[in-house]
């Protein structure tokens, strides 16, 4: 729990970090520890292969990515990457914000309320057993019962590699 | 140690996603608004994760009983995947945009404007 | 406290004891080796035979000035040493160096080899955040260059170690060592089946040292660093501990990948591909009861440190000599590496594994030699003469630019 804590404490800082940074690269490194954070708490939900995915592909892959687009921005124009700042922001935080009030007394709110009249889910308990996060249990579920959402997810991400070479190589 | 209601992941990827939907809202660099993209979505996979641990889906009769604690994974799995293929797009886009426009503010990507 | 506390804080210590005892012997054994290989001296004065050399270097380094440039990104350019050096010590957690689970590894989990990835895909950041916070163009140059390098590289080095975990059917890494522990090919008793020895993990022992070298950033992958077109790349406005730190990230991530891959492909702690308890049990069996114990203790968990490092340090070695050997490559032909050789050729060798696992050795032999043919026929007739007449244009306007400057100088 305390440990929970601590971790969530640390991710919201750092997500509040990625918005408030000027510099897209201190945003960049801001993102990559909510990411590993993410991946810690991953880890204590028992889930390992999903948290070392975690830490593979999204701070190993996306994350240096997105790093290799600001540094090349970086060089070749650095004046791009400075964030003007306006007045309008804060009116828009403020509305985005209240998006938080509402999901949360929609969505979390349940769950605290005691004993809720007819919520079904309240004073859950993890009834999961301790290896469903395994190698072996996600690989043989993703390869019996999800194997065409899997086949499906391949021929996009096949798509995905021949438009970024297209997008990447047309010239003007 | 008591353990970690689901009321608190559900807390926190709820947070996490408005902090990104902010980011979206406020920033300007599309590099940023991308990040703050990740961000909603990986708060999305925790919110996943959670239910996957704390609560099982049935699933139709003719599927192993192991696999009703799956569902959240497979998600997640899928939502990374799907990405991945849009960071690589859409880096993409901002890379070409940028080489054509010399500019990349996205409130004066207004081209397509009618 | 519980005793496996204990136990795990012990286990802990010894694989960081391993990277900080290690590196300074890393760095005298490269400037030696490569002073020799090069007809040179070396370091030879401070202590016997220069051993001590490192040492005061760093004493030196501990004592220099400072130096920071004006306009650095000050909070960055502090973490990004940190950064560099952090994966040097946490990639060993799921290295096995012995037989007794009590001692290694620090954590036996179910995703060992996937660590080892991941880990090692975060120490380039401080490689990125450094070239980027010095505020340098060169330096930037090198981050930038880095990011792409580990990108393309570590592709090929997943792709390369599926075969590897195929026929391990496991990601643990005490599985992997015990896998290759196995008879050779599953027939010879007297053997034991370490991957280097087998066609596809030959295959995928390659590729994956070449892809090692690459994370590792040495060279002739040296790209972010390389000092004759960046001055010295990321850390060139590093001084003092700051570079300190970055050169010794460099070595210890260097020693521990040795380390995996002594544990991936050369059977982990075992000193020969040879199975010890079978023959100590001929020898016993042979009534040679001397023979019969020497060669269980060699084979043995007193022993098995010793060939461990061992393993790595001929690695080591390997390492340096390839430095001495290959001039570094030219960026698009480092892409060209990853991503047209590389990466194809580990997929191949997927499937190849694939096939020696579903049809026997027979059918990896046939399947690899239609390919084999297929790709000399591919290279023979459709790729090798196009390059061969650039070559020659290339060649030919080489020579006219020659002759022409050398009319023009003897004019």
């Amino acid at each position: 729990m305390i440990l929970f804590i601590v971790l969530a404490v640390v991710s919201i800082a750092a997500a509040v970090g990625v918005i408030a940074a000027q510099n897209p690269i201190r945003s960049a490194m801001a993102l990559v520890l909510n990411f590993l954070v993410l991946a810690v708490i991953y880890f204590s939900l028992n889930l390992h292969l999903l948290g070392i995915s975690q830490v593979l592909i999204y701070t190993g892959l996306i994350m240096m990515l997105f790093l290799f687009c600001i540094l090349l921005l970086n060089l070749s124009a650095p004046q791009m990457l400075t964030e003007p700042s306006y007045l309008k922001r804060w009116a828009a935080v403020l509305v985005t914000g209240s998006l938080l009030v509402v999901l949360f007394s929609q969505i979390v709110g349940p769950w605290l309320v005691p004993v809720p009249p007819n919520n079904t889910f309240a004073g859950v308990i993890s009834n999961a057993p301790d290896d469903f996060g395994t190698a072996k249990a996600v690989g043989n579920a993703l390869f019996n019962h999800w194997v065409y959402g899997f086949e499906i997810a391949s021929l996009l991400l096949l798509v995905g590699i021949v438009g970024s070479i297209l997008v990447a190589k047309r010239r003007g | 140690m008591t353990e970690v209601p689901l009321a608190g992941y559900l807390t926190l990827a709820l947070i996490l996603f408005v902090v990104g939907a902010v980011g979206v809202v406020i920033k300007r660099n599309p590099i940023v608004i991308f990040m703050c993209i990740e961000l909603m979505l990986n708060a999305a996979n925790l919110a996943f994760l959670a239910f996957a641990k704390y609560h099982t889906t049935p699933l139709a009769p003719d599927v192993p009983a192991s696999y009703t604690f799956m569902n959240g994974q497979m998600a997640v799995i899928f939502v990374m995947a799907v990405a991945a293929a849009e960071v690589a797009i859409g880096l993409g886009i901002i890379m070409a945009i940028f080489r054509t426009r010399e500019e990349i503010d996205i409130d004066e990507m207004n081209l397509m404007k009618g | 406290m519980t005793p496996e506390f204990w136990w795990g804080t012990l286990r802990a210590l010894i694989i960081i004891a391993f990277v900080l005892v290690g590196v300074p012997p890393v760095i005298w054994w490269e400037r030696r080796l490569l002073s020799w290989m090069q007809d040179r001296v070396g370091p030879n004065r401070v202590g016997p035979w220069g051993l001590l050399q490192p040492i005061a270097d760093g004493v030196k380094l501990f004592f220099k000035e400072e130096v920071m440039p004006a306009a650095v990104d000050k909070f960055v350019y502090w973490l990004a040493p940190a950064i560099a050096l952090f994966p040097a010590f946490v990639i060993g957690a799921t290295l096995v160096w012995g037989p007794n689970p009590m001692l290694t590894p620090v954590a036996d989990v179910d995703i060992g080899i996937l660590w080892v990835l991941a880990i090692s895909s975060l120490g380039v950041y401080g490689i990125v955040l450094g070239g980027w916070a010095s505020n340098n163009k060169y330096s930037l140059l090198g981050g930038l260059r880095s990011t792409a390098q580990l990108v393309s590289y570590e592709l090929a080095m997943g792709v390369a170690l599926y075969s590897v975990l195929l026929v391990t059917g496991s990601l643990k890494m005490t599985e992997v060592v015990a896998r290759q522990q196995a008879p050779l090919y599953d027939v010879l008793p007297w053997a034991q089946n370490w991957f280097i020895l087998t066609p596809y993990g030959f295959g995928a022992g390659v590729i994956f040292l070449i892809c090692m070298i690459a994370e590792t950033n040495r060279a002739p992958f040296d790209l972010p660093e390389a000092e004759s077109e960046l001055i010295a790349g990321f850390h060139t406005e590093y001084s003092s501990m700051k570079f300190a730190v970055f050169f010794m990230g460099e070595y210890a991530v260097m020693a521990m990948f040795g380390a995996i891959f002594t544990d991936l492909f050369l059977g982990g702690w075992s000193p020969l591909p040879l199975n010890w308890d079978y023959l100590s049990a001929q020898a016993s069996a042979a009534h040679l009861g001397w023979l019969s114990s020497a060669l269980s203790f060699i084979g043995g968990a007193w022993m098995a440190p010793v060939w461990f490092i061992g393993k790595v340090f001929f690695l080591l070695t390997v390492y340096i000599w390839i430095r001495a050997t290959l001039p570094r490559l030219r960026y698009d032909q480092l892409m060209n590496v990853g991503w047209k050789f590389l990466l194809p050729f580990a997929a191949l060798n997927f499937v190849l594994t694939a096939v020696w696992m579903l049809f026997g050795w027979l059918a990896f032999g046939i399947a690899a030699a239609v390919v084999a043919a297929g790709y000399l026929m591919v290279v023979g007739f459709v790729l090798r003469p196009r390059a061969f007449k650039d070559a020659a244009k290339v060649h030919l306007v080489d020579v006219q630019a020659n002759t022409a400057q050398t009319i023009e100088v003897q004019r």
